[in-house]
């Protein structure tokens, strides 16, 4: 910082007085002030369509659905019924074992290649990551529809399997089931997964990694005692990016599912449309989300004392 | 970054083709949707009947479809104008102040990244037909703006932190008032990344279905028009024709964005500025 000039007596007397020019003082010598004036209409934003929205829902989930009115009287019924019919926990168990393996598949198919883009592409790397980053920002609700049509009865793959003679009859077991589900979320949050590993790789200090090999390493041990362990936040962010909002996706299920592949989101958006039943949807979607964090917490309890071990 | 090694990687290996696996396993299967777009059949199945621009056509001439285009373009303007405008104050009160609760007020503003749609959906639903707002464009648009502001606010970030925080202090220094020292300094610098941030936010809201389809009253967005087109077999051709016009839209202004955003991260890096 350079020395400050005092300011000379015919300034001082030209400093603006009152609160307004008080308070503007004030808001450029705080920096906690002027950031926070500055975060202020999107935190208000925030609140008011998120949080807000959020808390509502909460409440509404004890409420009563009364034809079209609702009864504001508190009751736990709504979320009771969920325990007493083993179809909705069946269910959610169904979409979170779904998830699950969505996850577990989209991470182990991108990491190899978010370490060929962060490792071995030295020229174009622009042009690969921009071919990665694209379809994460394109229509999901096409991306899906695209599989729909290729897994078909009458679909691509079907047709052209009879086309090329190798099968008389179209494969029904393409289309509507589980598989289909899993495969087909598997591919639309494949870049979710790529970008936070790619990240946590190019990050990695290569002189690690050279020392690792000096010291005699080879490249599956260097790979298992460097890269792996330092690469686990972008791994840990990644499983979250794609487990969290796939366990109550509702337009997969409800285009490639079929009745095997109904996930509790299907369920939770019926009861907000015509068979209307608002409060136990909002206390179903409160299940779920109360599920996922639990879900979440052990994960990250889980990898943290792997790191331990590790380390 | 030039230093001889000791870490040899091979250049092209299993890995490689691996990559190459990996890009045709996320394209091939959207590409099906401008390939069958052409198709003189009713039936998306192979063999392929011939060349045409029948359902080009049709999509012009259905007066839903304009309305839903018209609505989500509206949309998509008025969400990416506002969504960069907080995303980039935000993006500035994060990297250049010191700040008590940072870390929590950034997670906050996140938040809608990990919530998911369906939830946020039904919530947004709830509280508009309590409090009587009533389901519109504007509410499908708040609903935009919270998703995108996380966004546009972690592009801003990556470019901020990208120039020296000096060129800002020596503006101020010389005399400057913050709000021409944002005009002056910052709002240059931060360009690219507001271009950026103002496409992909674009392509956010154009693209989301979830929020709309639970926050939609009469007037529908383009996904929720599809949504509703793909019950009817006869209209998937149609379809087709305009999921491949979208996702040509998608890709060209999102490249765009990013191919600009990124360039300008590089430059960076290259010249010290």
């Amino acid at each position: 910082m350079t020395d400050r000039v005092a300011p000379a007596a015919d300034v001082i007397a030209h400093i603006p007085r009152g609160p307004i020019a008080r308070f503007r003082r004030a808001l450029m010598r705080s920096e906690a002030l002027s950031g926070y004036t500055m975060l202020s209409p999107t935190l208000l934003l925030l609140i008011l369509v998120m949080a807000l929205p959020i808390v509502l829902l909460v409440m509404f989930s004890f409420w009563t659905q009364n034809y079209q009115d609702i009864d504001k009287t508190f009751t736990l019924a709504n979320h009771l019924k969920f325990f007493e019919r083993s179809a909705y926990p069946y269910l959610l168990g169904k979409s979170v074992l779904i998830s699950s393996t969505v996850t577990l598949l989209t991470v182990l198919l991108a990491y190899p290649m978010a370490y060929f883009i962060a490792f071995r592409v030295t020229k174009h790397k622009l042009i690969w990551l921009i071919l990665i980053t694209v379809p994460f920002w394109t229509s999901y609700l096409l991306r899906v529809f695209a599989w729909k049509i290729i897994l078909g009865y009458n679909g691509v793959i079907n047709s052209g399997l009879i086309e090329l003679g190798l099968i008389v009859e179209p494969l029904a077991f393409l289309l509507y089931n589980p598989f289909a589900v899993v495969l087909t979320l598997a591919h639309a949050w494949a870049a979710f997964a790529i970008l936070p590993i790619y990240v946590s790789l190019e990050k990695i200090d290569r002189s690690l990694l050279e020392a690792a090999t000096d010291l005699g390493d080879g490249r599956i041990k260097r790979f298992i005692r460097i890269t792996l362990p330092l690469s686990m936040p972008g791994l840990i962010a990644a499983c979250m990016l794609v487990f969290i909002p796939t366990v109550g996706d509702y337009v997969t299920p409800n285009l490639v599912g079929g009745t095997s592949g109904v996930m509790i989101g299907n369920v939770i958006q019926s009861l907000f449309g015509r068979g209307s039943n608002m409060p136990f949807g909002a206390a179903l979607s409160i299940i779920t989300m109360i599920t996922i964090t639990v879900m979440i917490c052990l994960f990250l309890w889980g990898t943290r004392s792997f790191r331990r071990r590790v380390a | 970054m030039s230093f001889v090694s000791s870490v040899k990687e091979p250049r092209y290996d299993a890995l490689g083709v691996y990559a190459v696996l990996y890009l045709a396993f996320v394209y091939i299967p959207v590409m099906f949707l401008p390939l069958f777009s052409f198709n003189d059949s009713i039936f998306i199945a192979f063999p392929l009947q011939g060349f045409t621009l029948e359902w080009y056509k049709q999509m012009a001439n259905s007066d839903g479809l304009l309305d839903a285009l018209y609505n989500s373009i509206k949309l998509g303007c008025v969400v990416a104008v506002l969504a960069t405008i907080l995303g980039t104050f935000a993006a500035k009160a994060v990297t250049r102040y010191k700040m008590p609760g940072r870390g929590p007020v950034i997670t906050f503003i996140m938040l809608p990244l990990v919530i998911p749609g369906i939830i946020m959906g039904i919530a947004l639903l709830v509280i508009a037909n309590m409090s009587g707002v009533g389901l519109s464009l504007f509410t499908i648009g708040l609903g935009h703006l919270m998703v995108s502001t996380p966004f546009a606010m972690l592009v801003m970030v990556s470019r901020l932190e990208g120039f020296d925080k000096n060129l800002e202090e020596a503006s101020k220094d010389l005399g400057d008032s913050p709000w021409s020292t944002f005009r002056r300094v910052t709002f240059p610098l931060a360009l690219p990344g507001i271009i950026a941030s103002l496409l992909l936010t674009f392509t956010i809201s154009f693209d989301e279905f979830i929020l709309a389809f639970f926050l939609a009253g009469n007037e529908a967005t383009l996904p929720v028009y599809i949504w509703g087109q793909m019950r009817f077999p006869t209209k998937l051709p149609t379809v087709l024709a305009l999921g491949a016009c979208i996702l040509m839209v998608s890709f060209v202004v999102v490249t765009f964005a990013e191919w600009y955003r990124r360039r300008g991260v590089q430059l960076k890096t290259n010249s010290g500025v």
